[in-house]
């Protein structure tokens, strides 16, 4: 259930350092406009990657916004973190054609080599795996993407050969 | 004539490599002036064969699949500059260059008409097929709300959302409601996993879309368009834009929208965060208000109270790309086709174990066999077929021997399955249906919002009893259980979601009892999915000692020396399935 989200959600190191003048603009686009809490999180993911903590008590204090509210929102929808994540994040497709076609290797062949559990992030900060629940591209399933792009028709030493690839061109 | 070609590039096509064949092609014509016309197109629906390229010449029609980097090249040398087409690559070929258009193998496409036939990024293209004409029409014609309605029951389509009712019931029910504020909203939060028919819509004739909007907003006398749309579709949501300018620029959006005096219309796109319930029509409005997407109860529905407590209407992305088409050909031209209380057309995701998949749309009362066996190919290398799920986690899985089930509303929903949004997953004698079962489950035990206790509550019930099953611990009375929860879930959940979520154990129940049977009873899973389920041991004839199963192991279960026969002690052994996977020479039973 949605809730349960609320149970392993961790509040951010509240030390990290966050430039919160990048989150003017967006603040300005959206003061006084109706509906704009899911935008305004929106847009303060893209441009740290997450939300962090400082970015939410800017936000709340400039638009008014209710702290519980946002803290509501951002935990019950899938697209919100609130934690950092890696340079490239990793999304297996679990949907249903991915699923009868064993997205589950998928996953246990990226947990065996990038040596971290479905939704964690590597030491390094370079990769952070994420189970996900349907990409839309279902007739190349097994399917996962990386940033952009899609990577289709996989099986398990299939999706490590694109980890190792990444890691040697970095 | 000039020689075209035409790369698809609907998502799945740059998921297959089509930008860098497109790439490929820009780079030649610039280098060498090959003087070709190169353009891009969204989904043809041959999704399987991605990449495609299509080249028309004064020879006819050439499909070409699976054209990647190397292909091209091949393919541009022999066929562009020799003139010696490559049959081997050849998905499709006709004399007439007009084969693009044609229907074929009885499908029919209504909802999917420009899909592929057009630059989804050219708003000259899309009205050169006739997009606009319809409001046009409207305009000149001087048609009335009240009659654009008619046309529209006339036609009989029911909403493709899943849900399937009329959609000029419900677009009466908004008209009816008075009001300064109307809002008319597209919910393209298409959250089935195993369905990807609206992503391809949108990506490949957004027009259509925006289009069906203003005449929907004409009808009901809306003044404000939503597209709400999910934010893991974002070339969908980048064409919608450009679509959006490119209509505000022509002046079919804005004040006056289409030249209708007094007829003031635009559209935005609003992105999804990702919340199946958000399907829901009252979940999807809270959701647009910037709120946690809880559904509430009805009534009032939306057509009195909706987005903020204004009257609104909520319509499926295929439902809207029908619209157009309807009022521009009249409803005849729609309700020829389909059984007498489910007219017109369906598109269907054809996925799983198919050999063809992709989108296809068919006439509606076309039977299951013709869908998987004509359209799609059969089943993955010819393995037998076992059942269909339809209608994602809300729906069910039909049989082998319920194949020649025609595809319809009533049809489908005596099975115990339902239409849903469209999207077919064929599965063969490898898919256990415990675990397909406990697949979907997990899915909407995860997306419950969590407002009913039943749902809440209930579907992790049920979740909890299908993993001790799948985990070899399943108990005497457990099949009971299901079925009980499964009533209660149903009759006491507020909204779709937690009504259909034990569909998938009913329908598996129902058909496939005798996998609940042997899960629980032999502690065997027929189709070897349940690992824990499964007995392995090396066949002493095939093994080669090389111990490469030996040494992946976590568990240090198999003992044997160098090019010596191994052995699995079946005590130690956690039935992981890691040895299978490392070896190279077959030599690992499995049952």
């Amino acid at each position: 259930m949605r809730v349960s989200r609320l149970d392993t959600a961790e509040m951010p190191d509240k030390t990290a350092e966050i430039d919160l003048s990048l989150l003017v603009d967006v603040i300005e686009k959206y003061r006084g406009k109706k509906g704009n809490l899911i935008p305004v999180l929106q847009s303060a993911q893209d441009i740290y990657g997450y939300l962090p903590e400082q970015a939410f008590r800017m936000i709340s204090k400039e638009l008014g916004l209710k702290l519980s509210d946002m803290y509501g929102v951002a935990t019950f929808y899938a697209q919100f973190r609130l934690n950092p994540v890696g340079k490239n994040i990793i999304k297996v497709c679990h949907g249903t054609a991915c699923h009868v076609q064993n997205a589950k290797a998928l996953t246990v062949a990226l947990e065996d080599n990038l040596g971290i559990k479905d939704g964690e992030t590597t030491e390094d900060n370079m990769f952070t795996l994420e189970s996900v629940a349907c990409l839309g591209c279902c007739s190349l399933a097994p399917v996962m993407m990386i940033g952009e792009e899609t990577y289709g028709n996989l099986d398990g030493k299939a999706a490590a050969r694109v980890i190792k690839q990444m890691r040697k061109n970095r | 004539m000039k020689t075209k070609v035409i790369v698809g590039m609907g998502s799945c096509g740059i998921a297959a490599g089509a930008n860098k064949t497109y790439d490929v092609l820009e780079n030649i014509k610039t280098g060498d002036n090959l003087d070709v016309d190169l353009s891009k197109t969204s989904c043809v629906g041959k999704c399987y064969a991605e990449p495609l390229v299509e080249i028309i010449d004064e020879n006819g029609y050439y499909l070409y699949g699976g054209v990647d980097e190397k292909k091209i090249k091949k393919v541009i040398e022999s066929h562009i500059v020799n003139k010696i087409p490559i049959n081997e690559y050849l998905v499709k070929f006709d004399k007439s260059q007009d084969m693009m258009e044609s229907n074929e193998e009885g499908q029919v496409k209504i909802a999917l008409r420009n899909c592929g036939y057009m630059d989804p990024e050219s708003i000259e293209e899309a009205e050169e097929r006739h997009a606009y004409k319809a409001i046009l029409k409207i305009k000149e014609e001087k048609i009335k709300d009240k009659s654009v309605i008619q046309s529209v029951l006339d036609s009989g389509i029911r909403g493709r959302g899943g849900g399937g009712f009329p959609t000029g019931l419900k677009w009466q029910f908004a008209n009816n409601s008075k009001s300064d504020d109307k809002f008319i909203i597209c919910n393209a939060d298409e959250g089935d996993p195993g369905a990807f028919m609206d992503r391809s819509l949108l990506e490949g004739d957004p027009h259509a879309i925006l289009e069906g909007m203003l005449i929907g907003a004409y009808a009901i006398g809306a003044n404000q368009g939503v597209i709400y749309c999910r934010a893991e579709y974002p070339l969908a949501i980048k064409r919608l834009n450009i679509a959006i300018g490119q209509a505000r620029e022509k002046g079919f959006l804005g004040k006056n929208a289409s030249g209708i005096e007094g007829f003031d219309f635009d559209i935005y796109v609003k992105e999804g965060a990702g919340a199946f319930v958000c399907g829901e029509e009252t979940a999807l409005i809270a959701s647009v208000e910037g709120e946690r997407g809880m559904p509430r109860k009805r009534p009032p529905f939306p057509a009195v109270s909706g987005l903020w407590k204004k009257p609104t209407n909520i319509n499926n992305v295929e439902t809207l790309a029908n619209i157009p088409y309807i009022l521009l050909n009249g409803p005849e031209s729609y309700n020829k086709y389909g059984t007498e209380k489910s007219k017109g057309t369906k598109v269907f995701a054809l996925t799983g174990k198919i050999k063809k998949g992709g989108l296809v749309e068919v006439p509606m009362g076309m039977t299951l066999k013709e869908i998987i066996f004509d359209l799609g190919g059969g089943i993955q290398d010819d393995k037998s077929f076992k059942a269909v799920q339809l209608g994602g986690p809300s729906g069910g899985c039909i049989p082998a021997s319920l194949i020649d089930t025609p595809v319809d509303y009533d049809s489908v929903n005596s099975t115990g399955a339902i239409m849903g949004s469209g999207g077919m997953v064929v599965m063969d004698e490898s898919t256990c249906m415990v675990d397909l079962a406990k697949f979907f489950l997990n899915f909407t035990q995860q997306e419950s919002c969590g407002k009913c206790t039943f749902c809440r509550m209930g579907t992790k019930r049920m979740l909890e009893i299908l993993t001790r099953i799948t985990d070899g611990k399943g108990e005497q009375g457990d099949i009971e259980k299901l079925e009980e929860l499964s009533v209660q879930i149903k009759d006491n959940s507020l909204c779709g979601l937690g009504q259909t979520a034990p569909n998938p154990v009913l329908t598996t129940l129902k058909y496939f009892r005798h996998e609940y049977e042997a899960h629980i009873n032999d502690k065997k899973c027929p189709a070897k999915v349940c690992n824990a389920l499964l007995t392995y041991e090396i066949v002493a004839d095939a093994c080669t000692g090389c111990t490469l199963c030996a040494r992946k192991c976590p568990v240090d279960a198999i003992s044997g020396s160098k090019k010596e026969v191994h052995f699995i002690d079946q005590d130690l052994c956690i039935k992981c399935g890691a040895c299978d996977d490392a070896c190279n020479f077959d030599s690992i039973l499995v049952y």
